[in-house]
């Protein structure tokens, strides 16, 4: 296990272009590139060894934060939309990418950045839409961060004045923290998870931009009190859009769709 | 656990603006409204800073609380957690500070 961050090295963070075949070790997490901020320093003089005080006020994420401005000038530059999808694993992330890719391919030209800790099986559904699609495999990283994504576009070029999709490693707490450069993140909640998720995950459903309430065809059948979950959700973020769909069966994908064709390119 | 990398950034940081000198204390600013776990961090450090300038140095966490402002009444609040209400019934607020996740300073040994 590597001692820096508690990695093995057989799980470290890759790329596969499902295109091409390509892959590329993201190794990223291990570089020492912080900029260098102006430090005041004063002398302790006590008994023992005298030390001195260094004054930082540096950002912890402010490296992250950096590359994903660098991602979004990138993206501005070529008129590219980028969405972070973000959800707890099974929430139909993927369902709802696949469907939306046949739907609407014809009319935007979509391409996905996929993210998952291990295998290329959400790319491989993807790819079988026929829409372009690169993996990003996180090893033991519970979320995508920045500079995956920067390896991620540049393996993907994405043609200029299209949509890309990012489904980032289903995950509710880690991802709402790790700026991808991307305008928007899109929250996808399903009604078999419980309608106290906005409460219990407060960070994601206050950074995103619109609410996907997915799997409302299973409302029959699960204690899922729809009421309650706007209710809360609304509390945590008052100006999240909500829309209601069945990625399987397509109720209310209009209302998803809309959302995305005001915004894309 | 998003607290290990942090923690690894953390370290690297310091390790960075140490230039060599060997740390004895960090002291980070983490705001209730951060995400981030103290405790987590805390955990985390001590593995993150094994074999650098910064084993063994202690870890002081100054947490901040959640500060904002209802945009109904103007009234200014504190809350540990992202979302709240006003007592004038209102949720929409505007939030000033709570966020903060820094390295606010680190001690050396002055040689």
């Amino acid at each position: 296990m590597c001692k820096t961050c508690g990695c093995s090295d057989d799980s470290r963070p890759t790329l596969t272009n499902l295109e091409t075949g390509r892959v590329v070790a993201l190794d990223e997490r291990h570089d020492h590139d912080h900029g260098h901020d102006h430090v005041h320093s004063h002398r302790h003089d006590h008994a023992g060894p005298s030390t001195a005080t260094i004054a930082l006020e540096t950002a912890v994420l402010a490296k992250n934060d950096r590359l994903a401005d660098r991602n979004r000038g990138w993206l501005a530059d070529r008129g590219i939309l980028a969405l972070n999808l973000v959800s707890s694993p099974g929430a139909g992330k993927t369902t709802l990418l696949e469907r939306t890719i046949r739907d609407l391919g014809g009319e935007i030209s979509i391409s996905v950045v996929e993210g998952d800790q291990e295998t290329l099986n959400d790319a491989e559904r993807i790819q079988a839409t026929g829409c372009r699609v690169v993996q990003i495999n996180t090893g033991t990283g519970c979320h995508l961060d920045a500079a995956m994504l920067a390896k991620g576009l540049d393996e993907l070029d994405p043609p200029r004045g299209s949509v890309v999709l990012i489904e980032n490693v289903g995950n509710l707490v880690c991802p709402a923290l790790f700026d991808l450069g991307e305008r928007a993140k899109v929250v996808i909640a399903s009604v078999t998870e419980g309608d106290d998720k906005p409460l219990k995950y407060p960070h994601m459903f206050r950074a995103s931009s619109l609410l996907i309430l997915n799997k409302i065809d299973l409302l029959p059948h699960v204690s899922f009190d729809l009421a309650h979950f706007l209710k809360h959700a609304r509390a945590v973020n008052p100006a999240l859009r909500v829309v209601r769909v069945s990625a399987t069966r397509g109720d209310g994908l209009e209302g998803w769709y809309d959302w995305l064709r005001s915004r894309s390119p | 656990m998003h607290e290990l990398g942090i923690a690894q950034e953390i370290v690297s940081i310091v390790v960075e603006h140490a230039a060599g000198a060997r740390v004895v204390r960090v002291v980070l600013e983490i705001g209730k409204l951060a995400a981030v776990l103290p405790d987590a961090v805390r955990f985390c450090f001590d593995l993150c800073a094994e074999d650098t300038p910064l084993e063994g140095a202690s870890l002081v966490i100054i947490e901040t609380p959640g500060r904002a402002r209802c945009r109904a009444c103007g009234n200014e609040l504190t809350f540990d957690r992202p979302f709240g209400r006003c007592p004038c019934g209102e949720t929409d607020l505007e939030w000033l500070a709570g966020a903060e996740l820094k390295v606010k300073e680190f001690e050396i040994i002055d040689v």
